[in-house]
């Protein structure tokens, strides 16, 4: 048992932090702090940086793109993007279709969509909740119906409506779960279709969230013709697909590196500003907000490193990863709390009313300007992934036997 | 980094848990508080001669296995999980962490024989005014003459030695002028006022009257690094100790939550009880990362901060773990008849030991976060 970095790992958090000092889109950072809308181009202007170093999938098998790291590089990767503040790349493709695809499809779905999500040039989103079912996953009720087509070819003809769509506006591609026999009991009539959006029949309309972001939206499928082979595994099987991506979504949904960035910036913002004189830091009250946040960060990042350490000597992500996704989202929250709160009366101005990326009306100090929608926004975190009341009765499942 | 077990660590967790698990039943543990002494002699001297645990960390050259801080770490947890009641924390990592430090000659002398179960060390640093606070001495060592009062000194009752802290100058805080002594415990002068603990170990309340202190005695000078880092080493084992006792207090609840049947049913089917259990599940995971965290950074510049971050995590663990698996045995639990309440009082000493959640809180805020 050591915590030490060999000196090969040293020698590779240099290449890592001097590659991300050259090649890292800087102008990206400099949008999201003026508040600018994102665009896709800028979604993907780092995501096509790394694709071409080769570095964009660390956690995919070699043969399929995969950088081969070990556990400890994978934990050094994350910890460098964070500190130079990189902005996250986005998982739909990387870290829940791609696997799902190179651990269940067939070699031609392997062969066309990998590439290609490697690449950056597929754009997924996720086509799982529906407005009856949030929680209750498997009481999805999007229809597809199976038929031959007049080529003689196999179809499925899906109706129905998906919600909580992330980033869909932008997607070329989307990873749907859809119920193909309805009278099989919940989990075992579903199937995992991948679906390419510009398919005739799908609709995609915004829905505007609490700090006034346009992320996700309502997925409307109105006959909308699939061909057969788009089916990932079996026909009536894709909750083995779905449960899959849901546990390899949550390992990494700890956010350590991230978080561990954040609680250095809000310390940075308390020591800057003034409360009654002093710096907030040394308000106790917000000073222990800080100390207990950051022993419960510590927290959960050996509990991280002892889960990784368990993966890399062979044991896939299990249900322990709910606690990381649990306590990770947890720590985010805080995190934006405490954000907030260091903004004092500076939280309430919306600043996206006084004219994006024109700096003359900015009132209050620029840490303060993005703490409440980042506050709003983050609500979310408890609730998707599977909300934690859901990854409790994960655990208490699997792990406790109840 | 890596975070596996030797085989030979391994080794040793294996035949401490199967020891423990055939000799140290709960009645067996039990009998040894009712008689009284706060310990069991007849124990030690099997984890001296049979199990040979006493020299888990100290070196091959003292007759030991070359083991350290996380020697200490596996030995403490097992010795959690069957609430043992004989003095390792304070004659082995202790009182053996205060002899390997200064090395030399009186070394030599005693960790052979602690080694051997015939030297037995108890603590004496903190004092009734002191609190948690390792600078806050009144105990003088002047002209060679020991004076004053240490509080609550576990395991005084039946020790040979005494590792003393005492002023030789400065003011009452000051950080400088309190030196580190280890003296024989039956020197004259010394008188105890002995009771037990409430979770059955004996502790004193040790009072030194012009008790002859010659330089022999003196393991070291200016001795407040050296004891904080002892203490230090000290509250990581104590975490050790805790996971061990949460360990076993998460599966006895568990284990009830699944057998007790309430509204025809039994209660871990309600998702109430399932969701506080997961959550206790939760603590206890974290409690060993911290344990972990903190045993390998010992070696490091951050190592108090690292060790107040795990006792914080820890301490608030042993309350949230402890007092939900009384309430989910209800009734039952606050009774004596159950292990699971003796487990519970283990955890609760153990929050306070070695500084509270808020002290080492504090001592983390005055280690890194300056405004």
């Amino acid at each position: 048992m050591d915590l030490n970095f060999s000196a090969a790992d040293v020698a590779f958090r240099e290449e890592v932090r001097a590659f991300i000092r050259d090649s890292y889109p800087q102008y990206l950072n400099d949008k999201i702090d003026e508040g600018e809308e994102m665009a896709k181009e800028d979604f993907l202007a780092w995501h096509k940086v790394l694709a071409a170093k080769g570095w964009i999938a660390p956690a995919w098998p070699t043969e399929y793109g995969g950088t081969g790291w070990t556990a400890t590089q994978r934990y050094i990767w994350s910890e460098e993007t964070a500190r130079a503040d990189c902005v996250r790349l986005m998982p739909f493709g990387l870290s829940m279709v791609g696997p799902v695809i190179y651990t269940f499809g067939t070699p031609e779905q392997k062969a066309k969509y990998l590439p290609r999500i490697l690449s950056g040039e597929d754009w997924w989103c996720q086509g799982y909740s529906e407005p009856g079912s949030g929680s209750d996953l498997a009481s999805l009720r999007t229809r597809a119906e199976r038929f031959t087509g007049e080529d003689g070819k196999e179809y499925y003809r899906v109706n129905g409506q998906k919600t909580w769509t992330t980033m869909a506006q932008h997607a070329d591609w989307g990873f749907f779960l859809v119920r193909t026999d309805p009278a099989a009991k919940m989990q075992e009539g579903i199937s995992f279709l991948l679906i390419d959006m510009k398919t005739p029949g799908i609709t995609v309309r915004p829905i505007i969230t609490l700090g006034g972001e346009h992320e996700v939206n309502e997925v409307w499928l109105e006959d909308v013709i699939v061909p057969v082979e788009n089916r990932v595994f079996h026909e009536n099987k894709g909750w083995t697909c779905a449960k899959f991506l849901l546990a390899h979504e949550r390992t990494g949904i700890a956010g350590v590196a991230a978080s561990k960035r954040s609680v250095e910036r809000i310390k940075q913002v308390a020591r800057n500003t003034e409360d009654g004189g002093d710096p907030l830091l040394a308000n106790p009250f917000f000073k222990r907000k800080i100390a207990e946040l950051e022993v419960d960060l510590a927290a959960l990042e050996y509990t991280e490193l002892r889960t990784l350490a368990g993966e890399s000597s062979g044991k896939g992500p299990g249900p322990e990863s709910s606690l990381l996704k649990i306590k990770g989202t947890e720590i985010q929250q805080r995190l934006t709390e405490l954000a907030l709160e260091a903004a004092g009366t500076y939280g309430a101005p919306y600043f996206r009313s006084m004219g994006e990326g024109d700096n003359s009306f900015a009132v209050g100090p620029d840490s303060a300007r993005r703490a409440a929608p980042v506050y709003f926004n983050m609500r979310k975190t408890s609730i998707y992934g599977g909300s934690n009341e859901i990854q409790r009765n994960i655990i208490a499942k699997m792990v406790l036997g109840l | 980094m890596d975070f596996n077990f030797t085989e030979e660590q391994t080794m040793l967790r294996d035949s401490l848990s199967r020891y423990l698990a055939n000799t140290y039943d709960f009645d067996t543990r039990q009998k040894t508080v009712r008689d009284g002494k706060g310990w069991n002699p007849a124990v030690w001297t099997a984890f001296a001669e049979e199990l040979g645990i006493l020299c888990a960390p100290f070196s091959e050259a003292h007759g030991g296995l070359g083991g350290g801080a996380v020697e200490n770490m596996v030995v403490m947890e097992e010795l959690g999980r069957a609430i043992v009641l004989e003095p390792y924390l304070n004659t082995v990592v202790i009182g053996g962490g205060a002899l390997k430090a200064v090395g030399g000659a009186i070394a030599d002398e005693l960790i052979p024989g602690i080694i051997a179960g015939q030297v037995r060390i108890a603590f004496a640093a903190y004092e009734p005014q002191g609190r948690f606070h390792l600078n806050d001495v009144t105990t003088t060592l002047k002209g060679g003459q020991l004076n004053g009062h240490k509080a609550v000194v576990e395991g005084a009752a039946h020790a040979t030695h005494l590792l003393v802290t005492a002023r030789t100058g400065g003011g009452q805080r000051d950080t400088d002028g309190i030196a580190l002594l280890l003296i024989p415990a039956d020197s004259a002068g010394i008188t105890r006022r002995d009771y037990l603990t409430v979770h059955g170990t004996s502790a004193s309340e040790v009072y030194f009257e012009n008790v002859a202190v010659g330089d022999a005695h003196v393991l070291a000078a200016d001795a407040l690094p050296l004891v904080e880092r002892i203490v230090d080493e000290a509250t990581v084992a104590l975490c050790a100790e805790a996971c061990g006792v949460l360990k076993v207090l998460h599966a006895q609840t568990l284990d009830y939550a699944k057998q007790r049947k309430q509204f025809g049913k039994a209660i871990g089917d309600f998702q109430v009880i399932q969701h506080r259990l997961v959550d206790m599940f939760m603590e206890v995971e974290q409690a060993v990362s911290m344990t972990m965290m903190a045993t390998l950074k010992l070696d490091t510049p951050e190592r108090a901060a690292a060790v107040s971050m795990a006792k914080a995590k820890v301490g608030k663990a042993a309350k949230f773990v402890g007092q939900n698996a009384v309430q989910i045995h209800g009734g039952i639990g606050i009774t004596q008849e159950l292990a699971v309440g003796h487990y519970f009082k283990r955890a609760t000493l153990i929050e306070n030991q070695f500084g509270s959640v808020d002290f080492h809180l504090s001592r983390y805020e005055n280690l890194t976060l300056a405004a």
